[in-house]
């Protein structure tokens, strides 16, 4: 800025005549024309202004573009409707009846004119005849006798001296199982009993070796299979125990117990029997029966455990009054049961042998509670509805008939049988079928009108009602020696079989012949005639 | 009616349990029993009853099958046959 740059001074000269006037008056003692030392120079700034945009001319246009708006939109969607079909195949519909008009073909009825009188001379005619009566045919080789196909012990229970308490069939119909215990010392021991099971189907079957033993610590009274379960067992010991077995587990068989808690039946429990539960048919509840008095039904709860949940007791003094009882003392007195069985046609009915001697029929569904002290986790209730008249001596055993509501049988000491309604308290008949006790007595689960009966002697005795209403069809030794036979069981799976327990520790299973297997011609009807003799 | 009439005569007569009509093809057209049971009857006994015939007629040429009974256990079942329908009557036998 203090210097301007002269046009067409070039550097050098410039340079000088610069110095000069940048240095003044200082500069000029050492003299013009000596080369001065170098300085500092700005020159200034030439610009040069671009032509190309003059000359070109500014042509811009401004322009835009866009595009179009994308569109955007939201939907939903939904079924408003929904329909289930299930599709099953029905069993096919036999080429039907032609359901269309039914035109009165000229024929036909003279076909029926001209049949008609035949057919109904014939009718008559058969309706009178008495040609078949008593005549049956042989379709196969009948089995005439009763024979013994088993004969099944344990030889350690036997060396113990142990009995055969109970036997049962499991719900294949091909494993027999059966308890061992002692019915005749009444006291508490420290023996070991068993249960053991064998498979008649096996094949190498060794009637002297079981398939499965369990041994338990108290004499086992009464067993039950499962009726579904074909390896489930149920037992009732001396102690007053339940217990359930898994006979398909030797090395662990115990499933549940009932253990010895209040609850648990303080005498032995003289019969388990399994109850579908009222609204799941498939699952089953364990019924027991003491001579304590109770029955108890105990249910799987926990591992291990079975638990009470219900309850009933029988004392005296709630017994219903229509037949003349002994006077009972004062206080409660219970009342043993010793055996039960449940209706086949209303399964919250059943029928209770006593020691009393007197069958009671009670219900499932009482609901009055019963006049007793025992501690009990449930309330107990009072089961009794009817009681019919007694026998001479405690009752060993009831069956009702699978083919009759109202029938039903019971045994006992005094060695009679007796068959009773439901709707009267006298027996219909009463049979005396040994001179010592009757231990056990079952209707055939295939013939309405034949039962069995294991006698103090040593029988096992078959009654066919329409045979004989007095003497037994048939009775087998099963003891050689005479030594009570103490339990029986029909196989309702192979309905051809009979088990049968002794005081020897022997179970003989017995193939029935053939006329206590097959169903006569007019059987239920004669069933039924005998259930009306009911006294009026 | 007149059908109806003879069939329900047949019908009320003692121990019937049931009365039907079957055609020459063994197809049902009148029957009191229910339907599948009406169908096998029909469709069996009307075999039986071919067969039977023919029996009879290989047997002896000259003879033919009239009446057809068949004693069970639990029933006695009668065929009237003829050349287009058969008659079948089941019956409890007596008491």
């Amino acid at each position: 800025m203090a210097t301007r740059a002269q046009p067409g001074q070039l550097c050098l000269a410039g340079s000088g005549r610069a110095e000069a006037l940048a240095t003044g008056g200082a500069a000029s003692a050492e003299g013009p024309g000596r080369p001065g030392p170098l300085r500092d120079e700005t020159l200034g700034v030439v610009s040069v202004p671009s032509q190309w945009r003059g000359v070109q001319g500014i042509r811009g246009e401004t322009k835009s573009c866009q595009t179009v708006s994308i569109a955007t939109a939201e939907a939903s969607a939904q079924t408003r409707k929904h329909a289930d079909a299930q599709v099953q195949t029905e069993p096919p519909v036999p080429v039907g009846m032609p359901p269309g008009p039914r035109h009165d073909s000229p024929g036909l009825a003279a076909f029926l004119r001209r049949v008609e009188a035949m057919v109904i001379r014939e009718l008559n005619k058969n309706w009178q005849s008495h040609a078949f009566d008593g005549f049956e045919v042989n379709w196969t080789e009948p089995q005439q006798t009763v024979t013994c196909l088993h004969t099944l012990s344990y030889p350690p229970a036997q060396g113990q001296g142990l009995h055969v308490t109970s036997v049962s069939w499991n719900s294949t119909g091909s494993v027999v199982a059966c308890a061992y215990g002692r019915l005749d010392d009444g006291d508490w021991s420290t023996l070991k009993a068993f249960v053991c099971a064998w498979n008649l189907d096996r094949r190498g079957l060794n009637p002297r070796q079981p398939s499965a033993v369990v041994e338990v610590p108290s004499a086992v009274m009464c067993l039950a299979f499962h009726p579904t379960q074909p390896s489930h067992i149920a037992g009732g010991l001396y102690s007053g125990e339940v217990l359930v077995w898994d006979m398909s587990r030797p090395e662990d068989p115990l499933l549940w117990r009932t253990g010895l808690t209040d609850d648990t039946h303080t005498d032995p429990v003289y019969q388990v029997v399994w109850l579908p539960e009222p609204r799941y048919s498939y699952r089953f509840r364990v019924l027991s029966v003491a001579t304590d008095g109770k029955v108890l039904l105990w249910q799987a709860a926990g591992p291990g455990q079975l638990q009470l949940t219900e309850g009933f007791a029988l004392v005296v003094q709630q017994l219903p009054r229509n037949t003349k009882l002994k006077k009972p003392h004062r206080g409660e007195t219970e009342v043993g049961t010793t055996a039960v069985a449940f209706s086949s046609f209303d399964p919250s009915l059943f029928v209770l042998g006593t020691e009393g001697g007197f069958p009671l029929k009670c219900s499932l569904a009482a609901e009055e509670a019963a006049l007793t002290r025992t501690p009990s986790s449930v309330s107990l209730r009072a089961p009794a509805q009817f009681t019919f008249s007694p026998h001479g001596g405690p009752v060993y055993s009831v069956s009702c008939s699978p083919f009759h509501r109202n029938l039903f049988l019971s045994a006992g000491t005094d060695g009679h049988v007796h068959l009773y309604s439901m709707l009267q308290a006298q027996p219909l008949t009463s049979l005396q079928l040994s001179h010592k006790y009757l231990f056990a007595v079952r209707w055939s689960p295939v013939r309405p009108l034949v039962f069995a009966a294991a006698s103090g002697e040593g029988d096992v005795q078959l009654f066919d009602l329409q045979k004989s209403s007095q003497k037994p069809t048939i009775s087998i030794k099963q003891t050689q020696d005479e030594s009570p036979v103490y339990c029986l069981e029909f196989n309702s799976q192979q309905t051809q079989l009979l088990a049968a327990g002794d005081a020897k520790g022997t179970v003989k299973v017995w193939q029935l012949s053939t006329e206590f297997t097959e169903q006569g011609p007019s059987e239920t009807e004669d069933l039924e005639q005998l259930a009306a003799e009911v006294a009026t | 009616a007149e059908v109806e009439e003879t069939l329900k005569r047949i019908q009320s007569h003692k121990g019937v349990i049931g009365t039907m009509v079957v055609n020459a093809e063994g197809i049902p057209i009148r029957t009191t029993l229910d339907n599948s049971t009406t169908v096998q009857y029909a469709g069996l006994l009307h075999q039986l009853t071919m067969k039977a015939r023919s029996t009879v007629r290989d047997i002896d040429p000259q003879n033919d099958l009239t009446f057809l009974r068949i004693r069970s256990k639990k029933h006695e079942i009668m065929v009237a046959p003829d050349k287009e329908y058969l008659l079948i009557v089941i019956q409890n036998p007596c008491e």
